[in-house]
């Protein structure tokens, strides 16, 4: 890690610096992770009036739940479809926007704002477009002879968050494409242009492979933002429903932790989270390094 | 534009323009929906075309909240929001950018325990962490405070990142002729290194204010009574009434209030959000 | 203004690399000093440490009677111009040449009036409130230095000012510098690798490799006796000739070649020869060198050609008159033939 070759001389101010940060950092997130982990260990009587060593079980206990087993598949269903429908859409705009000369900023601004408005806010947005009395969609979908429920239909529920949470991420993964779009020298295009290459084929041969670092990196990006902050959209709408069909695990450990109060297993929930964030943040870092080499 | 093909700009306004409808149509939708009265809800299909209780809505709104599921007026949960988006962001900011300092321009015992300390945060999510964290914020008897719906937020490991990166571009020299004209550390920091990071800290705030603004578990948890709401909390709270038809006329109009404060920051600082948001995720 | 005085003054890193080995060095008040020598000699170091930049591992830093081993750079009374010229890039050309004042507690109006001198002097008052990066590299350095001067210190540290800067600029700043560190009678001291500053500017050169002193003197006296062949080969353009020859009955000899070398002992040695020093004779003059033309740079006021006498590459100028065949026929004066230990390179007599 890089400091100053030269730097100031003082016994107590880096510390006095360094303090506020550390304190808050101790506090609020080394100390709960720690309870965390040991907690996911214990077990509390009914009463939580003592707590007792129970070794793996609580882990045990929750791979053999079929609600947990349910929650991790419908995760991973969510997380890919937010994925795929946000990267999807956003990348389809990001090329659009790249062949504009003069109105490229205007659609950039009217694709971006979107970023600022609050998960649960646009949860309740579509809750309310997709509300199956009065709902616009509904509507349409009854012309159709579908009947929309996502009080009781699992599979609309489903569709019906992962809309709401891809709307809130496609103008960053808009912005990101863009700026990689950006960073392709115009001159390869050119020369696969000269070289009888036609729109399609560029784009599989020359754009796409070259966009690789950013689509990876937004790939992973994407992963983290379904799997930890959609907890607000979650809640906001269908709050895991109907029967289990959007509980993810986020929302899963509030909801045994918060309302279920089983601290045990929620506990072994956020190590399980814990996990799966070291995961990718490794990821994405082995990733930095590498583009570094570049 | 290696060559000019009508058929696909036309293709790619079209694309353009079905983007901005997909984007747009929802918040249209809300701001169509706040200016109707509550019978317009009752039955057939949501409006389609402005109505004409914008006032009437608006005005109960801010002043009386929604008795009937006990969301304060919406002034009041506004400036909890900003209170919150302010709070976060400039104590972010404030704590990052001193820690950030003493990283890179001293050299101290456990420096390099401190960074570790401070980049495994980055690991570590409220929905990581969830139930102890409330636990101890429900110790230090800070549920239902300002200080516990902001202060568990402020540690940041990226903002620390991206300031300790600002640093590091800085040339060396700076510090040394700023040591020779006579500066300690602190007159340093302040004549140079925070006048240098202008602009970075400007992006990293509208970024932080959006942030602040949009936080949801966190004031769902540490919240329990109406005087701490903020207003997107306050939303949920309105939609969430049992056996009830929620009422979407007042809902929607909380709603817009919600988007404007943070859509009309990335609007007017649409160059320092851009820059802001790609250089936190270096 | 202050004599600095270096008393086994060394640099050794925390890695255990050693920079540089215990220096001894007195600056005269109001001297010139040029420290040059190749990258990674320690030069810019040794400069560092007396600014207060570096910490002193060993030995002693004085200025004027004061040991200033422990005192910040800021209370040593000395100014610096750096490479970069590291200048406050928010603050305007004003601002950046008052902020040390201020820092100082030197009252408002005693600022203004050295501002404005120093803004004569450099001939930088058009521009006193624009911001450095409107500034071209020139007007820049002018700032760097007026930054210097304002302070009114005992003396001058130049950390490589010119090497930013292109050839043209280099040549006439290098002229500035000279007068005006004439007028203020500042002492100084000036790091570069660049020979031709070194030579120009100083009043006395240091040359350094590797951490140690090769000679200290004159500009005149280091190009006329150099205490050794890195000395050789680095001051003076072309550089010097160096040759492996021997030394017998009072001459030095170079295949059939010999040139007088009177007093020199007997034994292996490195000779060198100033490309300028060498004369054409006529062919089959005794002892004379037999150059075999390789190739001919033209540089307009004369023409260098190299090529090779009994297998080793030498250089000579010539005149642009000259006519030139395959052969050259050389010889020197016995006061410009250097000789140097070949075993150690240091000069012999």
């Amino acid at each position: 890690m890089s400091t100053k070759r030269n730097t100031f001389r003082h016994r107590t101010l880096p510390y006095l610096l360094i303090a506020p940060q550390l304190v808050v950092t101790l506090v609020f997130f080394m100390w709960p992770a720690a309870q965390a982990v040991i907690q996911s260990f214990q077990q509390e009587d009914a009463f939580g009036l003592s707590t007792t060593w129970v070794g793996f079980q609580n882990y045990q206990a929750l791979f053999a739940d079929p609600d947990y087993l349910n929650a991790l598949k419908v995760t991973v269903v969510f997380t890919l479809g937010v994925t795929a429908m946000s990267l999807g859409l956003a990348l389809l705009l990001a090329l659009a926007v790249d062949r504009m000369v003069k109105s490229a900023t205007v659609y950039t601004t009217l694709l971006v704002w979107p970023y600022a408005v609050a998960p649960a806010v646009s949860g309740v947005m579509w809750w309310f477009m997709f509300n199956p009395t009065i709902g616009i969609f509904p509507y349409l979908l009854r012309m159709v002879g579908y009947d929309w429920n996502h009080g009781l239909h699992g599979t609309d529920a489903m569709i019906l968050v992962v809309l709401a949470a891809s709307w809130n991420q496609i103008s960053y993964n808009f912005l990101f494409f863009v700026a990689g779009l950006q960073s392709i020298p115009a001159s390869l295009r050119e020369a696969a242009a000269i070289d009888g290459a036609g729109p399609a084929k560029r784009f599989w041969t020359i754009t796409l492979p070259l966009l690789s670092p950013t689509t990876f990196f937004l790939l992973v990006v994407n992963f983290v933002y379904a799997m930890f902050n959609t907890f607000a959209t979650i809640h906001a709408t269908t709050q895991g429903g109907p029967a289990g069909s959007t509980n993810i695990l986020v929302y899963k450990v509030f909801n045994d932790g918060f309302i279920g109060l089983n601290l045990g297993s929620s506990s072994a929930q956020s190590v399980v989270l814990l996990f799966i964030v070291i995961a990718l943040t490794v990821v994405q870092f082995a990733w930095v390094e590498r583009r570094v080499q570049y | 534009m290696v060559e000019n093909r009508r058929f696909l700009n036309i293709l790619a306004h079209l694309v353009l323009i079905l983007g901005v409808a997909f984007v747009a149509f929802p918040v249209y939708i809300a701001l169509i929906a706040s200016t109707h009265g509550q019978n317009d809800f009752l039955s057939g299909v949501i409006p389609l075309l402005p109505g004409h209780d914008t006032i009437r809505n608006y005005s109960a709104m801010m002043t009386q909240g929604l008795a009937s599921s006990g969301a304060p007026p919406l002034w009041l949960m506004l400036g909890n929001s900003l209170i919150m988006a302010l709070s976060i962001s400039i104590g972010k900011i404030a704590i990052s950018i001193i820690s950030a300092f003493a990283i890179v321009y001293f050299r101290f015992p456990g420096r390099m325990i401190a960074f570790w300390l401070i980049f495994v945060t980055l690991m570590l999510p409220v929905e990581v962490r969830i139930l102890p964290t409330y636990k101890v914020v429900a110790e230090l008897g800070m549920l239902n405070t300002y200080a516990g719906l902001t202060v568990p937020l402020i540690a940041s490991a990226t903002a620390t990142f991206l300031f300790r990166q600002v640093f590091l571009t800085i040339p060396e020299e700076l510090m040394e002729a700023a040591r020779i004209d006579g500066a300690g550390p602190m007159k340093f920091f302040w004549d140079i290194l925070l006048p240098l990071s202008r602009t970075n800290i400007a992006a990293l705030f509208v970024i932080l204010f959006i942030y602040g603004w949009n936080q949801y578990l966190w004031p769902l948890l540490v919240t329990t009574g109406t005087d701490h709401y903020t207003i997107v909390l306050g939303i949920k709270r309105m939609a969430d009434i049992a056996d009830q038809q929620p009422e979407w006329n007042f809902i929607m109009s909380t709603v817009v209030l919600a988007m404007v404060p943070p859509v009309l920051v990335v609007i007017f600082m649409q160059r320092l959000f851009v820059k802001g948001l790609i250089e936190t995720e270096k | 203004m202050a004599a600095i005085t270096l008393e086994s003054v060394g640099k050794t890193y925390a890695g255990g690399v050693t920079a540089v080995h215990a220096i001894d060095l007195a600056i005269e008040d109001g001297e010139f000093l040029v420290l040059v020598g190749p990258s990674g000699c320690g030069k810019s170091t040794l400069l560092r440490m007396i600014a207060g930049l570096e910490t002193i591992s060993s030995g002693a830093v004085k200025i004027g009677n004061r040991v200033v081993n422990q005192v910040e750079p800021a209370e040593r009374d000395i100014a610096m111009v750096f490479q970069n010229y590291a200048l406050y890039p928010h603050m305007s050309v004003r601002e950046n040449l008052a902020y040390g004042l201020k820092n100082r507690g030197v009252p408002k109006d005693e600022i203004a009036r050295r501002v404005a001198e120093a803004a004569k002097i450099l001939e930088i008052g058009g521009f006193l409130d624009r911001k450095p990066r409107a500034l071209s590299g020139g007007q820049r350095q002018r700032v760097a230095m007026g930054r210097a001067i304002v302070r009114e210190p005992a003396a001058f540290l130049f950390d490589e000012p010119l090497s930013n800067l292109d050839a043209k600029l280099r040549v006439q700043m290098r002229g500035e510098i000279k007068q005006l560190q004439a007028r203020l009678g500042t002492t100084s001291i000036y790091v570069t690798h660049d020979q031709l500053e070194a030579m120009t500017l100083a009043h006395r050169l240091v040359v350094l490799n590797g951490g140690r002193i090769e000679q200290v003197g004159t500009p005149l006296e280091v190009y006329r006796k150099p205490a050794s062949t890195f000395v050789a080969a680095f001051i003076g353009s072309p550089a010097m000739n160096l040759l492996q020859a021997e030394v017998s009955g009072g001459r030095v000899r170079l295949g059939g070649a010999s040139l007088p070398a009177p007093g020199a002992a007997e034994g292996k040695v490195t000779l060198g020869l100033r490309p300028e020093d060498l004369q054409r004779t006529r062919p089959g003059a005794e002892g004379a060198l037999l150059m075999n033309v390789a190739y001919v740079e033209e540089l307009g006021a004369q023409r260098l050609v190299h090529g090779t006498v009994g297998g080793q590459s030498l250089v000579c100028a010539q005149p642009v008159e000259s006519d030139l065949g395959d052969t050259l026929t050389l010889t020197a004066d016995p006061a410009a033939v250097h000789l140097f230990d070949a075993a150690s390179g240091k000069r012999l007599g």
